[in-house]
C-alpha cells in the first residue's frame, strides 16, 4: 500500500495481524479426541469403557506373546523354557502348513507356480498393464497344473491346444454353415479332442520326447497351497460361469432359462458340505473303481459349481439394477445381443455388483476349510495330525491363531482390493 | 441308442465294480502300494511327524500289511479318513483296509458288510476327574457335571451307567476332544468321559497331569480293530494273519531286532519256524511269499514293540498294557495257533 493512504484512512490496519495458532481445543489430537471420542456424554462413557476393554485385552494377552517360545522340540520343552505361547510348533511344522505333505525336494515347484500366479493375475487385476500379458494369463492354468502336479508336459500342452483348435473349427464351419453349426462343431471337436485324442497322443509324444517333472499325487497337496488352489480355481471358474448363468436366467429362450434357474436353485438349496460329501463318497459308488477320478478334481468341480450359482445371483442383482433405458439404448444403437451385453450391460452391471462379488469370493475362500471334513489337509486339516503328535498334543491357540492370521490377511487383502476397484470405477451417477 | 449306450456303460461299470472288489491282493500287487485308511489324527494312534511321515499304533498295522504283501513297509498310501468318510472309503474301494480305531460292533460287521479281522486295542469308556474333588470311584459321581461328546456311543453308555446306578448327572455337550480339554480345564465340568486311551492321551498334555486322576471303572467295551470289505476272504485272511503274526511274535519273543537272525535257519521252536517260513509253505497258502511274516515284523516290530513305542508307559501318553497284554500275562491278546 502507498504512504498517502496510510495517513488518510486511519481505521484501516496498516499491517496484517499475524495469524495466531488455533486454540488448543481446535487442533491436533485434542480436537480429534473431542470430536470422535468425547462429543457427548454417552459417547464419552462408551469411549472410556472401550479403551478399558482394549487395555485389559492387551495386558492379558501381551505376556502370552512376550513369553512365547520359538525353538523347542515338544510342548513339554516349551513349558520348561517359558510360560507363554509355544510357537515352536509353527516353526517346526511350517512347511506342513504351507505345502501339506508335498515332497520337500520339490517345494520350488509350488513356489514358482505362486510367483507366476502373481504375473498371471497382474494384468487381470490392474488394467494399466499391457494387454499382451493376458496371453500368459490364459496359458497359466495348464502351466500351474504342470508345475504343481508334474507328469509329462505334453498332456497340459495338448489340452491348451484345444482352444485354438475349437476356435478354428468354429471359424471354418461358421463360414460354411452358420454360427449354430459352428458352435456345435467346435463343441464336438473339443469333446473328441479332450476325451479321445489328448491321452493317447500325449503318451505317444512323451515316449518320443520325454519332457516332464516327477508326478506328485494330489493327496499330498495340502496346507495353504491347497487353500489357494481351491480358492483361486473356485474364484476364477465361478466368475465366468456365474455371468453366463445370470444371463441365461434372464434369457428369453425357454430351455436355457429353465436349465439355468433349475441349476441355480438346486445348488443354492444344498449346503456346500453336502456337495463335498457327494464328491468324496457318492461319486466313488457311481464311477467304476478303475477310473482314477481324482478327489481334488471332484472337489474343485463342485466348488466351482457351488460358487457360480451364488455368483449368478449376485450378478443378476447388478443386471436388475440397470435402468431399462440402458437395454433399450443398446438396442437402438443396433447392437446385437452379445455386443450389447459386452459393451453396455455387463460393464455397468458388474460395477454395481462389485461388493457382492467380492463378498462371494471371500465367502468361498473361507469355505475351502470345509474340505477338512472329507479328510483333505487344508490348514485346518493339517492341525489334526499335528495335535495328535505326542510332542505337540495339547496345543490349540497357537495353531488355530496362525491359520486365522493367514485367512485374515487374504480376506482383508481381497476386501481392500475391491474398495480400490470401486473407487477407480466410480462414475458418479449421484 | 444314446440312452442304451449310457445304461450299458453304467451296467459295465457296475460289473467291473463287482469284479474288482474280489481280488484285492492282485490289485494291491499290481498297484505296488497299499491304500490304507487311517484317522486324520488321534494321539498315539495316527499322527504325522515333522517330515510329514505317518506314524502311530494304527498306522503300524498298515505298515505291517504292506511289508507282508509288498515287502516294504513304506509302500503305503495313507488315506486319512474322518469318522464320517471312513466306511464309504472302504466300501467304495478307495482304500484296501481301514486301521482307524474303529469299534467292532454288530451292525458294522453285519449290516455295513465289513469284516473285522481282529482287535488291536481293547478300549473302554472311563472317567477323568480333578484330584482335589476327592473322588476315587465313578460310583461317587452323583450330581456331577459331565463333559460328553455328543452323538457318540459314549453319550449313550454314560446315560445307561448313571441310570443303572441310580445317580443323576448334568451333561455339558461338546463337539471335539480339543474342546473337551478346554472346558474341563476351565472347570466347566467336574468329569470328562471318553475312551480310556483318549483320557490318558488328554491328561498327558496337561501342564500338571498329576492333579488329575482316571477313575478305575471302565463302563463299556470298545474293541478297536482293523477291518476290510466283506466278500474277499483271501484279503481278510492276509490282514488277519499279519496282525496275528505280530501278536504271536511277541508271545514267542520274536522282535524286530532278532527276526532276521531267526529266519535264517530253523530254530528249536517249530511255531516260530512255521511263521517265519523256515519250515513248510505257509505263506503260499494265502498267496504271499515265505518271508511275509519276517518282513511284517521287521517293519515295525512285534505287537509289544509297537505298543511301547507309540502309546506305552514310556511315551507321554503312558498307557499300561492292561487288557491289551498277552493272554499269558492276564490280558486278552490271544492269537490262534500258527499251524
Amino acid at each position: 500500500m502507498s504512504d498517502t493512504q496510510s495517513n488518510t484512512i486511519r481505521f484501516v490496519a496498516q499491517t496484517q495481524i499475524p495469524p495466531a495458532p488455533p486454540p488448543a481445543s481446535e487442533t491436533g489430537p485434542v480436537k480429534w479426541m473431542r470430536e470422535n471420542l468425547f462429543s457427548s456424554i454417552p459417547n464419552a462413557i462408551l469411549s472410556v469403557i472401550s479403551v478399558a476393554i482394549i487395555v485389559y485385552a492387551v495386558v492379558s494377552i501381551a505376556p502370552w506373546f512376550i513369553h512365547s517360545v520359538w525353538v523347542a522340540d515338544s510342548l513339554a520343552q516349551c513349558r520348561e523354557i517359558d510360560t507363554g505361547a509355544c510357537f515352536a510348533v509353527i516353526n517346526e511344522r511350517f512347511n506342513q502348513f504351507i505345502f501339506g505333505f508335498y515332497p520337500s525336494d520339490a517345494y520350488w515347484r509350488p513356489i514358482l507356480a505362486f510367483l507366476l500366479l502373481i504375473v498371471a493375475a497382474a494384468p487381470v487385476l490392474a488394467s494399466h498393464l499391457p494387454r499382451r500379458l493376458l496371453a500368459f494369463t490364459a496359458a497359466y492354468p495348464m502351466l500351474c497344473y504342470f508345475l504343481i502336479f508334474g507328469g509329462s508336459i505334453w498332456g497340459p500342452l495338448l489340452v491348451m491346444a484345444s482352444f485354438p483348435l475349437a476356435f478354428y473349427v468354429f471359424r471354418f464351419v461358421n463360414d460354411h454353415g452358420g454360427p449354430l453349426g459352428g458352435l456345435l462343431a467346435a463343441a464336438v471337436a473339443l469333446i473328441v479332442w479332450l476325451m479321445f485324442i489328448v491321452d493317447p497322443l500325449s503318451g505317444l509324444i512323451a515316449d518320443l520326447i520325454p519332457i516332464g517333472l516327477p508326478r506328485v499325487e494330489t493327496r499330498l497337496v495340502g496346507g495353504f497351497l491347497l487353500t489357494l488352489i481351491i480358492g483361486i480355481v473356485g474364484i476364477a471358474g465361478s466368475f465366468p460361469i456365474g455371468i453366463l448363468l445370470a444371463l441365461g436366467r434372464q434369457s428369453g429362450l425357454f430351455i436355457v432359462k429353465t436349465i439355468c434357474v433349475g441349476f441355480i436353485e438346486f445348488i443354492r438349496g444344498v449346503p456346500l458340505i453336502t456337495l463335498l460329501f457327494v464328491a468324496s463318497t457318492l461319486l466313488n459308488y457311481f464311477l467304476p473303481p478303475g477310473t482314477n477320478f481324482d478327489l481334488l478334481v471332484r472337489v474343485l468341480i463342485l466348488v466351482v459349481l457351488f460358487a457360480s450359482a451364488y455368483m449368478a445371483e449376485v450378478i443378476r442383482g447388478g443386471l436388475a439394477a440397470l435402468p431399462k433405458g440402458q437395454y433399450e439404448a443398446a438396442d437402438a444403437l443396433g447392437l446385437d445381443y452379445w455386443m450389447a451385453t459386452r459393451l453396455i450391460i455387463m460393464p455397468q452391471a458388474l460395477k454395481i455388483s462389485i461388493p457382492g462379488i467380492v463378498n462371494t469370493f471371500i465367502g468361498l475362500f473361507k469355505d475351502t476349510t470345509l474340505v477338512s471334513v472329507i479328510a483333505m489337509f487344508d490348514p485346518l486339516g493339517v492341525i489334526a495330525p499335528i495335535r495328535a503328535d505326542q510332542n505337540w498334543n495339547g496345543i490349540v491357540w497357537e495353531l488355530y491363531g496362525f491359520v486365522a492370521l493367514f485367512f485374515f490377511i487374504c480376506c482383508f487383502g481381497m476386501s481392500r482390493y475391491s474398495q480400490y476397484l470401486e473407487r477407480k470405477l466410480k462414475t458418479d451417477h449421484r | 441308442m444314446q440312452k442304451s449306450v449310457f445304461f450299458g456303460t453304467i451296467a459295465a461299470a457296475g460289473l467291473l465294480a463287482g469284479m474288482a472288489s474280489a481280488a484285492t491282493l492282485e490289485d494291491v500287487k499290481a498297484r505296488g502300494t497299499l491304500n490304507c485308511g487311517v484317522a486324520t489324527g488321534v494321539p498315539g494312534f495316527a499322527f504325522t511327524d515333522a517330515s510329514g511321515e505317518w506314524d502311530g499304533f494304527d498306522v503300524a498295522v498298515c505298515r505291517a500289511v504292506a511289508a507282508a504283501v509288498l515287502g516294504d513297509g513304506k509302500k503305503v498310501n495313507f488315506v486319512p479318513t474322518t469318522g464320517k468318510t471312513r466306511f464309504t472309503a472302504l466300501a467304495s474301494g478307495e482304500v484296501d483296509m481301514l486301521a482307524r480305531n474303529t469299534t467292532w460292533t454288530y451292525s458294522r460287521d453285519v449290516d455295513l458288510k465289513f469284516t473285522f479281522v481282529g482287535v488291536n486295542y481293547y478300549d473302554g469308556q472311563g472317567f477323568m476327574v480333578r484330584k482335589d474333588l476327592g473322588v476315587t470311584s465313578a460310583k461317587e459321581l452323583d450330581g456331577a457335571t459331565v463333559c460328553i461328546q455328543t452323538g457318540t456311543t459314549t453319550e449313550l453308555n454314560l446315560a445307561d451307567y448313571f441310570r443303572i446306578n441310580g445317580m443323576s448327572y448334568e451333561p455339558v455337550p461338546i463337539e471335539t476332544n480339543a474342546e473337551a480339554q478346554q472346558k474341563y480345564l476351565a472347570n466347566a465340568c467336574d468329569v470328562y468321559t471318553t475312551d480310556a486311551s483318549g483320557l490318558a492321551a488328554t491328561r498327558a498334555t496337561f501342564e500338571t497331569p498329576a492333579d488329575h486322576i482316571i477313575l478305575p471303572e471302565i463302563i463299556s467295551k470298545e474293541p478297536l480293530g482293523p477291518l476290510v470289505r466283506q466278500g474277499d476272504d483271501q484279503w481278510a485272511d492276509i490282514v488277519r494273519w499279519t496282525f496275528n503274526a505280530l501278536v504271536i511274535a511277541e508271545e514267542l519273543g520274536v522282535t524286530s531286532a532278532n527276526v532276521v537272525e531267526m529266519s535264517k535257519a530253523p530254530t528249536n521252536n517249530p511255531e516260530i519256524n512255521r511263521m517265519l517260513g523256515t519250515e513248510g509253505e505257509y505263506g503260499a497258502m494265502m498267496g504271499l511269499d515265505k518271508e511275509w511274516a519276517v518282513k511284517a515284523i521287521a517293519a515295525g516290530g512285534n505287537y509289544g514293540e509297537i505298543f511301547e513305542r507309540n502309546i506305552g508307559e514310556k511315551t507321554p501318553i503312558g498307557l499300561a498294557r492292561g487288557l491289551n497284554a498277552q493272554w499269558t500275562q492276564g490280558g486278552l491278546l490271544y492269537a490262534p495257533p500258527f499251524r
